[in-house]
């Protein structure tokens, strides 16, 4: 009788682990609250906050400038592109056109992060499935990228290079010879990414149709950028909405329909080719011109709503002000990609080990400043 | 005092003879274990720092880095700077754990790579212990330090220990069997379980190449279960960083971290020199028959020398693996040893004893 | 579809809509009551076919309390942005739309935890970032005090 019992609490017992707020895969403070059965996760529960800034309350007692350089402390990775987005809204909101040359450069700088961004993904995605190499080798050519940035915008991880109307300043006259360089370079690299990590045996087995998520699904909880499009959602708003000089090149939008792990780590190899294109084809064409508009100092949007979409890193990325006219929004809202990314991470990785709770995340790209805001 | 470089049997049986010359039996024995203990104690701090070098350096070469490179000339003091950094660390003590246990299972873990190293033959005359069942003997010892992992998860009182410790213990469980299986191949091959004898008969060939098809497949299970047996990556899944944070030793700090490293590192040397002894003729010369120049040349180089070099090729093959392979899964890393190497190991066993048997090995 | 097109589809199916645009999206106003069919027939309806929810914000705009959808087609890419508002500032409740679009899930806890809008049948109704114990009020409404953190600018 006693026996029974027993036997019985152990089955209904679940094992609770906490991944976080310190550990080593989740890349910064997210707490996972896991249940386990065995090795296997039975459900996991995110726990956000823990680097919450209140960064919306603060918007409402900033002017549109100053926004502009809190959007860089969400997703650190895209800072260029978050800010692009706030400067584009405020432009579409006073009508402003912005010389070519701004756009040209706009974008350049937006692939040239993704870029930056995508490489730093694989070198922790590499780390979480334990390959500890992969990280030197990203970094390594991250760093020609971060230096392009130092040259011409003064900032490494978050340049703060846009500002509405145009840019802070022009660029610098090393910058196109800079990216000519790289480009050949990287291009070299690049299959060097394959060879380490995609090809091997043991990185298959640990991705292959491990985390799958339908379109279907995919469309529902929201999940973009490269996490999205594995699972075949055609959601890139460089595609769909252009913005800047999106509508002046040519490039593919990667499409894969297996949802799985392998999936997403494929699509964002494929971007940063696809990243090399767009950089080719605009290099070269950056016309002359202003770098800015001349702005009044003191911007008041008039009174209405605006939402703008840009495609981050890891997804899209949107901004959403309601503005009674004053010099200060009433509300800003940021949109930022991560957070509906985790929201299906419980949907992708309950069912799966351990490790493979590491992997799935991975290849999500999670982001934590991004989903506390 | 006979002292020759390449015969050191001569020079210990000198030494003994002193011994027994001014003192007791009794006492000649102490002391003849004393010395041998200090120096056992001298070479496997001098291995382990090395080692840790070794591994920084190697590391940092597949890296494209540089390695240590401050402390000291190349760095080679870097290991000792962390050494010393590790002696002053704090000892935290864990509230909840079982004190005993906690306190007890490095010691445990580096008890057991301690005692294996007594059986392993260096050098002609570098010997400790001679025993006739050395192979078994290895085996045996080398594997009591799965108890000291699974302590050390056990009383740590910590989920991710836990879960380090029970994932070791089903690991070493699973590849004792491949390690003991293609020790087996070996033994069929060489009929005998002595090192010594088992080196003797490698003095014209190899056991690598006299045994060719079955022992090269042997060599390569060997090599595969005992990176997995030294729990190091790709099958490094007790302390799979990215998964567990540190795995088993989370809980450990200064010197009882230090002794599971430093075990970690002589585990991978002991797993090294027998698959060097075993396979790649321990510290015989490379030899090949008719060639008699060729082999007189060979010979020129001190067996230690022979030892230790064959070693640090099966060391260096154990880090490449660490730094390239990400790391396996539990269940594919249980999969691949019952599924795959312990039936290739079965039929090879089979195979060996078929060549054996009908004399086609060389 | 074009704006205007939309504009007509949307009379069609919800006869009486309160319908305006802004420069982007057209933009359908509905009572909390029937927020729910609303949001339910967007996406149902195959010539709409709202399915990907692009934001969901919680706004708090002239006294009133509201939660702001922005729609898209991901087969027709056509948008809008659907409105809810409720003036009772003391317990406003409103339907949750998770079991239509799960992204709602975790927006809607976080419009909970910032603006105190509770939504009914929604599974999991805490707060999302804040401390579940000991956090006073919801910090994006306009009439949130906290004297320590926040410095008034004249």
């Amino acid at each position: 009788m006693t026996e029974e019992i027993v036997q019985h609490d152990i089955e209904q017992e679940e094992y609770l682990l906490n991944m976080g707020p310190q550990h080593p895969s989740t890349h910064g403070v997210l707490r996972l609250l896991i249940s386990l059965k065995g090795e296997t996760v039975a459900n996991i529960e995110p726990h956000c906050g823990y680097i919450h800034r209140g960064i919306e309350k603060m918007c409402e007692k900033l002017t549109y400038q100053q926004i502009i350089h809190l959007t860089d402390r969400l997703d650190y990775l895209s800072a260029h592109i978050n800010n692009e987005a706030v400067c584009l809204l405020v432009e579409d909101a006073l009508q402003i056109e912005v010389p070519e040359r701004v756009k040209y450069i706009r974008t350049i700088i937006s692939e040239l992060s993704r870029l930056a961004s995508h490489e730093l993904w694989w070198c922790a995605f590499g780390m979480d499935m334990g390959a500890l190499t992969t990280y030197f080798y990203g970094l390594r050519d991250r760093e020609k990228i971060l230096d392009i940035f130092e040259e011409t915008t003064g900032g490494r991880l978050l340049q703060s290079y846009n500002c509405p109307g145009g840019l802070m300043n022009d660029i610098h006259p090393n910058f196109q010879k800079r990216i000519k360089e790289f480009i050949p370079y990287f291009r070299k690299k690049l299959p060097e990414y394959d060879e380490l990590l995609t090809g091997n045996v043991i990185m298959q087995e640990r991705t292959k149709g491990i985390g799958p998520i339908s379109k279907e699904d995919v469309i529902s909880w929201g999940v973009t950028g490269p996490s999205g499009r594995g699972s075949g959602f055609a959601c890139d708003v460089r595609k769909h909405h252009p913005y800047s000089a999106y509508d002046k090149v040519q490039f593919e939008e990667i499409l894969f329909t297996e949802g799985d792990s392998l999936a997403r780590y494929k699509v964002r190899i494929a971007e940063m080719w696809e990243s090399l294109k767009i950089l080719e084809q605009l290099v070269d064409n950056i016309p002359e011109g202003d770098y800015a508009v001349k702005m009044k100092p003191i911007i008041k949007l008039p009174e209405g709503e605006y939402y703008q979409r840009v495609e981050a890193c890891r997804g899209e990325f949107g901004v959403y002000v309601i503005s009674s006219g004053e010099k200060y929004p009433v509300r800003v809202k940021l949109r930022s990609p991560n957070f509906s990314n985790l929201s299906a991470l419980n949907r992708m990785a309950a069912g799966f080990k351990i490790a493979d709770l590491v992997a799935v995340g991975g290849s999500l790209d999670l982001v934590i400043p991004d989903i506390d805001r | 005092m006979a002292f020759s470089i390449y015969d050191l049997t001569a020079f210990n049986q000198s030494i003994h003879e002193a011994l027994v010359q001014n003192l007791s039996p009794f006492w000649a024995l102490i002391v003849e274990m004393t010395i041998i203990g200090l120096v056992f104690l001298l070479f496997y701090a001098i291995v382990g720092l090395f080692l840790v070098y070794a591994e920084r350096k190697i590391c940092g070469f597949i890296q494209n880095r540089v390695g240590p490179n401050r402390v000291g000339p190349y760095g080679i003091f870097q290991t000792i700077a962390d050494f010393i950094k590790l002696l002053m660390k704090e000892l935290i003590y864990i509230k909840n754990a079982d004190k005993f246990l906690f306190n007890l299972a490095p010691f445990i873990v580096i008890i057991a790579s301690f005692m294996a190293i007594a059986a392993i033959p260096f050098g002609l005359g570098l010997h400790a212990i001679d025993f006739n069942i050395g192979v078994l003997y290895v085996m045996a010892v080398s594997s009591l330090g799965v108890i000291g992992i699974l302590l050390a998860g056990w009383s740590s009182n910590n989920k991710y220990s836990l879960i380090g410790a029970m994932r070791s213990g089903a690991q070493i469980v699973s590849y004792e069997l491949s390690i003991g299986l293609s020790l087996v191949t070996i033994v069929i091959l060489s009929g005998s379980m002595q090192l010594s004898t088992i080196v003797e008969q490698q003095r014209n060939c190899w056991f690598i190449f006299s045994g060719h098809i079955p022992a090269f497949i042997a060599f390569v299970i060997f090599l595969i279960a005992s990176t997995a047996e030294t729990n190091r990556g790709p099958f490094d899944l007790a302390e799979a960083e990215s998964e567990l944070t540190a795995g088993f030793h989370t809980e450990y700090s200064g010197i009882k971290f230090a002794f599971f490293f430093l075990a970690e590192y002589m585990n991978m040397f002991i797993v090294a020199s027998m698959a060097a002894t075993l396979f790649w003729g321990g510290w015989m010369p490379f030899h090949i028959p008719g060639l008699t120049s060729f082999n007189h040349v060979m010979d020129f180089i001190p067996p230690f020398f022979w030892y230790m070099g064959k070693t640090m090729v099966v060391i260096f093959l154990m880090m490449w693996f660490k730094w390239t392979f990400p790391r396996l899964r539990i269940d594919q890393l249980l999969k691949l040893e019952w599924k795959f190497l312990l039936p290739i190991n079965l039929f090879n066993i089979v195979l060996m004893a078929l060549v054996v048997l009908m004399g086609w090995h060389l | 579809m074009t704006n205007e097109q939309l504009k007509e589809k949307l009379l069609q199916v919800f006869p009486g809509a309160v319908i305006s645009e802004t420069t982007q999206y057209v933009t359908l106003t509905v009572e909390p009551d029937k927020l729910h069919e609303t949001a339910a027939a967007l996406k149902g309806n195959p010539e709409l076919h709202f399915d990907y929810l692009f934001c969901q914000s919680g706004t708090d705009v002239k006294e009133a309390l509201g939660v702001s959808y922005f729609l898209e087609s991901t087969d027709l890419r056509h948008h809008l942005l659907l409105k809810v508002s409720t003036t009772n500032r003391e317990n406003p409740v409103l339907d949750t739309v998770c079991d239509i679009w799960e992204t709602a899930n975790f927006n809607e806890r976080e419009i909970f935890d910032m603006f105190g809008i509770t939504f009914k049948n929604h599974p999991d109704m805490r707060r999302m970032f804040l401390d579940e114990e000991d956090w006073v009020g919801y910090p994006l409404r306009k009439d949130y005090v906290d004297e320590v953190n926040i410095i008034e600018r004249n």
